[in-house]
């Protein structure tokens, strides 16, 4: 039993104990999963592979809005109950609704894939600050086209069904969610870690470092990046589902293709964590997740402000992480050697 | 939509109409846009708090027409003013710490003030839309089959205006002249006296003061709301895209194309879905000169 076993054993036992001492914060722990699943498939773009997308986010609101269409559809008519929306007649019993939850999830994670494949090629040929400002305009542009689609109840949104009574046994709603996000979250961690591990992550980090020489190499970096994008469009679907049955409310710009919420706040934990390494977005997640639940509590009415200060703030003057700054001051810890015999002048870049 | 389309043949007021309509508010897209490509070309930075700098000049039009009661027309300088101080702060606080980073790190800096300006802008003001009443009427012509409003030519005018005075600023002035040379190679004006710094500090002041400008013109002839800014960035930046940068001519032609196509395309899929348009034209133009460049083996840069 090594080291890292260890660490895993009690972040794992730690997750699934989580909600049920502290049964008052479910959500937010759900949530918490949610934002490191956020940071790790975005560090996987923006870290690995140097991509900067700024609309990651566009998979997620697709699986969301997916999910509840194929839950709802597979009993009632969609238009006919967004039309209706508030009324009482949208309840599902507990087998329609975890049958709806499985096959809307499946549907989900398939169309977002494909989603990603067929638009991967085209954006992902974008470098840089193109790159950015294009995924950006492209996960806007979903959303604005989610609100003004009357079928799934345009700008005032969509309502899931809520959580069937019959179903309790399981923990009730928050509870049940908090552990499908919770799997989720380690499920990616770890087929992620296996990616970066294995040449196809090798491949990535060649194309972060120099496309035009990666390429000369042979390696197809066209299908490798829009490999890539679909890993990351796979988990990002699968949760947009639960996450909008958790809130019991889909708004197209608000909850589901929140671009400045979710949309930035993905590339800032990844940020804040260090980007390009497999903890940092999981340290950075959390940490950013903690801060803004303490704004929620004190700074109610000012939070979003105080958040757009904490991006500045974290851009500004902390841009390589805490991973990349743990990397400058104990470098031996992550098997760098230092020679100290040679000027260290500009090492930090 | 089909109809729509069909009106348009069938009615050719109707389409004349339309782009008379695009043209007048892509001027004033145009003017946002060449802020942009100024910060753009002489600084590397793309201003992604573009947008929220001009529904900001917007609501400092509506606020000083509401508390004073003067005719907003005379608020677009007084915005403008304003804003140049404003643009002078964020660039001190901010801006001067990410001027030499990489990109990546302004556009997340500049959507982080965005963010804090929105929200702002949300306390303030209140989420409603607003505009501001000018009591201007407009025109008629072919017995009203065609109006022509006139806020709309007032404020094409004062684009024009605005944009005969900033390019003779950049050509004659001193103040231009070093702008110029910054935009060309900083560190060989750095070198030859200029003192960058200030360059930047004044090149980021003077976008904000156009963007105060557009902002009160918007609220005149169209309307406001706090989020709505990402959609002026988004706008700003595909015209500078298609026009290059220091083109102030393509810069105004790409600007009355993009009112002009954006009326035309709300006209035809519906107004809900016009800043949907705004931004999925920009992604299929930057793929597509993107795809056009990748044939000789190069990329956007």
């Amino acid at each position: 039993m090594n080291n890292s076993m260890i660490k895993y054993g009690l972040i794992g036992i730690a997750g699934i104990l989580a909600p049920i001492v502290f049964a008052n914060f479910q959500v937010q722990l759900g949530f918490l999963w949610l934002m490191i699943l956020f940071a790790l498939t975005w560090d996987t773009q923006g870290g690995q592979m140097g991509y900067n997308s700024f609309g990651n986010i566009l998979f997620f609101g697709l699986g969301m809005y997916v999910c509840a269409m194929v839950q709802v559809g597979l009993v009632y008519d969609v238009g006919v109950y967004t039309a209706a929306a508030g009324l009482d007649s949208g309840k599902l019993n507990g087998e329609q609704y975890l049958t709806g939850l499985a096959l809307g999830m499946g549907a989900a994670a398939v169309v977002g894939v494909a989603v990603a494949a067929l638009i991967g090629s085209g954006i992902l040929g974008l470098r840089g600050h193109y790159f950015a400002i294009g995924t950006l305009g492209l996960g806007i542009a979903f959303g604005e086209i989610f609100a003004g689609w009357d079928y799934v109840g345009a700008g005032s949104g969509l309502a899931p069904p809520p959580f069937p009574d019959e179903l309790d046994f399981l923990g009730g709603r928050n509870l049940f969610f908090y552990y499908i996000f919770f799997a989720l979250a380690v499920i990616a961690f770890f087929t992620l870690k296996k990616i970066y591990a294995s040449r196809f992550g090798l491949a990535l980090n060649a194309i972060r470092d120099d496309e035009d020489k990666a390429e000369a190499m042979g390696l197809r970096t066209v299908r490798i990046k829009t490999i890539s994008w679909c890993v990351s469009a796979f988990f990002l679907a699968l949760a947009g589902g639960p996450l909008g049955m958790l809130v019991g409310f889909i708004d197209p710009r608000e909850t589901a293709f929140a671009g400045v919420t979710f949309g930035i706040w993905m590339v800032l934990m990844a940020i804040l964590g260090g980007k390009g390494t497999i903890w940092g977005p999981v340290i950075g997640a959390a940490i950013f997740h903690v801060t803004q639940e303490f704004f929620w509590s004190f700074l109610l009415g000012w939070q979003r402000v105080a958040m757009g200060v904490l991006i500045v703030v974290i851009v500004v003057f902390f841009p390589r992480g805490i991973m990349g700054w743990l990397r400058d001051t104990w470098p031996d810890r992550f098997g760098e050697k230092v020679d100290e015999s040679v000027p260290q002048e500009g090492a930090a870049q | 939509m089909i109809d729509n389309f069909l009106l348009l043949f069938q009615a050719p007021t109707v389409a004349v109409q339309t782009l008379i309509d695009g043209i007048l508010i892509g001027a004033i897209l145009a003017l946002a846009a060449y802020g942009m490509a100024l910060v753009w070309g002489v600084m590397n930075i793309i201003n992604i708090v573009q947008g929220e700098l001009v529904i900001l000049g917007g609501y400092i039009t509506l606020t000083l027409a509401n508390m004073t009661g003067i005719h907003p027309l005379w608020t677009v300088p007084i915005a403008a003013v304003v804003m140049y101080f404003i643009g002078y702060g964020i660039y001190k606080i901010v801006i001067h710490r990410v001027v030499d980073e990489d990109m990546f790190i302004s556009i997340l800096a500049t959507f982080g003030i965005s963010i804090i300006l929105q929200q702002l802008m949300d306390q303030v003001f209140g989420a409603d839309i607003q505009s501001a009443d000018t009591g201007f009427d407009s025109w008629g012509y072919l017995d009203d089959a065609i109006t022509l409003s006139q806020i709309h030519v007032i404020s094409l005018v004062i684009v024009i205006v605005l944009a005969t005075f900033l390019v003779l600023y950049l050509k004659r002035s001193k103040m231009g002249r070093a702008i110029r040379a910054t935009a060309q190679d900083a560190r060989a004006a750095r070198i030859m006296g200029v003192d960058t710094d200030h360059v930047y500090a004044t090149t980021y002041a003077l976008n904000a003061a156009i963007c105060g400008a557009a902002g009160s013109l918007v609220v005149m002839t169209w309307i406001i709301h706090p989020f709505l800014g990402l959609a002026y960035t988004v706008r700003s930046f595909l015209i500078v895209i298609v026009a290059g940068l220091g083109n102030m001519v393509g810069v105004i032609i790409a600007g009355l194309g993009l009112g002009a196509a954006e009326q035309y395309a709300s006209f035809l899929i519906g107004i809900e879905f016009r800043v949907a348009f705004v931004f999925l034209l920009m992604v299929v133009i930057l793929i597509w000169r993107n795809i056009l460049l990748s044939k000789e083996r190069r990329y956007l840069k």
